[in-house]
């Protein structure tokens, strides 16, 4: 399973809008590199990234081969409830990784 | 010996805001999934000893990355080299490739112990021999190009080289987070990386050519801070 | 005594040894892919910001951040940030589907930038209207490549 390095904050106040950075590690071959030898490097890239918050879908992405290796993603949403955020990237050749962090909302 | 910059200045502040923020922050910073790799190959048992790093080391090796390269049994070894002795010596495992997924984990998980601390190399003794050689090398012309490390970093740090500004080379934040690379690579990579733009034929990985200018690289950045895992453009 | 002008041609030619390939999406790739997220819309300038630093040091990874004027409430949001590149290799950069739940409508990443251009953010609002953002970038060249292995 990749690396992966979340952020959420641990504790917000109910309605509040929190920031989440989530970091994972993939090369990200963009499928247009060349090797030394002149063979065409294929793609082997992240799809999608999904956050959800206990369940439901609160953001998704799509990558190309124009995002960074490894991808970083940064966005809010707000708390709600008490619960899990969890997080899912999948991409190229079966690639998929996972990764959660708890919040309490007061 | 010679130390020609006046003022020491890190790489880091010759980057744009942007690539010092992802640096700053370590829920940004790359090189930090490379840290959290070594800290789980830390306490992971390999070879045929069946022992891990933590069951000799503990979870402290603060400092010691600062402390490197240096002289062990009359040789001078990197840290990467240390790493390797354990591997062999007491873990009874195969040595670890530079540049491999370990081996970069396992340096950044180490040097990322002593970030903040200041760099601090043995000038005296044993080592003397070793430095000089070092910086004997530095200012050393090579390759095709004829230059010598000296010539950019030393006398036209700041000026800029195809459109970046030339950095003085303090080797202060390896194994580094270079964007160009889009992965983290150990002070040898970045070495051999100049000598072939300069048109010389590179070092072998672990060739005491190669650890006698980490050694006087870090000497010329003694007491300055260890920013491991540093980004790089 | 090496000339300074001698000594940046040199240096120059060193960097310039190995350029990577150069594709390029042709405009009508990016036409196509805008068409594919608007449907044909009309997009209007204005209530999206593209920010990006002006002078890129490596195009293999540029904070990228579009911020979208939205209030944000389950009435009024914004549904997707869409980048674009016309000189990458691809148009599309990053899409990013947001709701009323985001509470504001901003996001960060890190993109791959070819060369120099000008980048465009289209948001989609609830009211299925679309407004665009753009911002031109200048990629310096690395000054050490190394060749892939």
């Amino acid at each position: 399973m990749a690396r992966t390095i979340v952020r959420v904050p641990p504790k917000a106040k109910k309605g509040e809008i929190i920031e989440i950075k989530a970091l994972v590690g993939h090369v990200m071959e963009t499928g247009f590199r060349h090797s030394e030898t002149g063979a065409l490097i294929p793609r082997d890239i992240i799809r999608t990234f999904v956050c959800s918050y206990n369940g439901a879908e609160v953001f998704r992405a799509d990558f190309h081969p124009a995002t960074a290796a490894n991808p970083l993603i940064e966005f809010s949403t707000i708390a709600t409830e008490s619960g899990m955020l969890e997080f899912r990237w999948a991409g190229d050749n079966g690639f998929t990784a996972e990764a959660s962090a708890p919040i309490t909302v007061e | 010996m010679a130390q020609h910059p006046a003022e020491r200045r890190s790489g880091y502040l010759d980057m744009s805001p942007g690539t010092r923020a992802m640096q700053d922050d370590d829920a940004t910073n790359p090189g930090m999934l490379w840290v959290l790799d070594g800290e789980a190959l830390w306490g992971r048992k390999a070879g045929a000893a069946d022992k891990a790093c933590a069951d000799c080391h503990g979870a402290g090796m603060k400092g010691v990355a600062a402390r490197y390269p240096r002289v062990s049994d009359d040789k001078l070894i990197d840290l990467e080299q240390r790493i390797n002795l354990c591997r062999t010596g007491r873990q009874k495992a195969p040595a670890l490739a530079y540049e491999s997924r370990e081996l970069l984990a396992l340096t950044a998980y180490i040097g990322f112990q002593s970030r903040g601390l200041p760099i601090e190399v043995d000038e005296t003794g044993k080592t003397k021999p070793f430095l000089e050689a070092g910086h004997a090398a530095y200012h050393r012309r090579q390759g095709q190009l004829n230059l010598a490390c000296a010539q950019c970093h030393d006398e036209r740090y700041g000026a800029r080289l195809a459109g970046n500004p030339i950095p003085q080379g303090q080797a202060t934040g390896y194994p580094i987070y270079r964007l160009e690379w889009q992965g983290l690579g150990s002070l040898q990579r970045r070495l051999r990386n100049c000598m072939i733009g300069v048109r010389a034929e590179p070092y072998a990985y672990g060739s005491p050519e190669l650890v006698e200018l980490e050694l006087y690289l870090m000497w010329r950045a003694r007491g300055m801070k260890l920013e491991t895992p540093a980004v790089r453009p | 005594m090496i000339s300074r002008r001698r000594f940046l041609v040199l240096a120059c030619a060193a960097a310039a040894a190995s350029p990577p390939s150069r594709a390029r999406a042709t405009p009508a790739a990016m036409q196509e892919a805008i068409a594919k997220v608007t449907g044909g819309a009309v997009v209007s300038k204005g209530r999206v910001r593209l920010d990006v630093a002006p002078l890129i040091e490596n195009g293999n990874s540029v904070v990228l951040s579009v911020g979208v004027d939205s209030p944000m409430t389950a009435a009024e949001y914004v549904k997707a940030i869409h980048v674009f590149a016309p000189a990458n290799p691809l148009p599309n950069m990053v899409s990013a589907y947001l709701g009323p739940r985001s509470g504001r409508a901003r996001i960060t990443t890190r993109v791959r930038v070819a060369d120099s251009q000008t980048l465009m953010a289209i948001a989609q609002l609830s009211d299925g209207s679309f407004w665009s953002d753009s911002a031109a970038v200048v990629v310096t060249l690395a000054a050490c490549t190394e060749e892939v292995k």
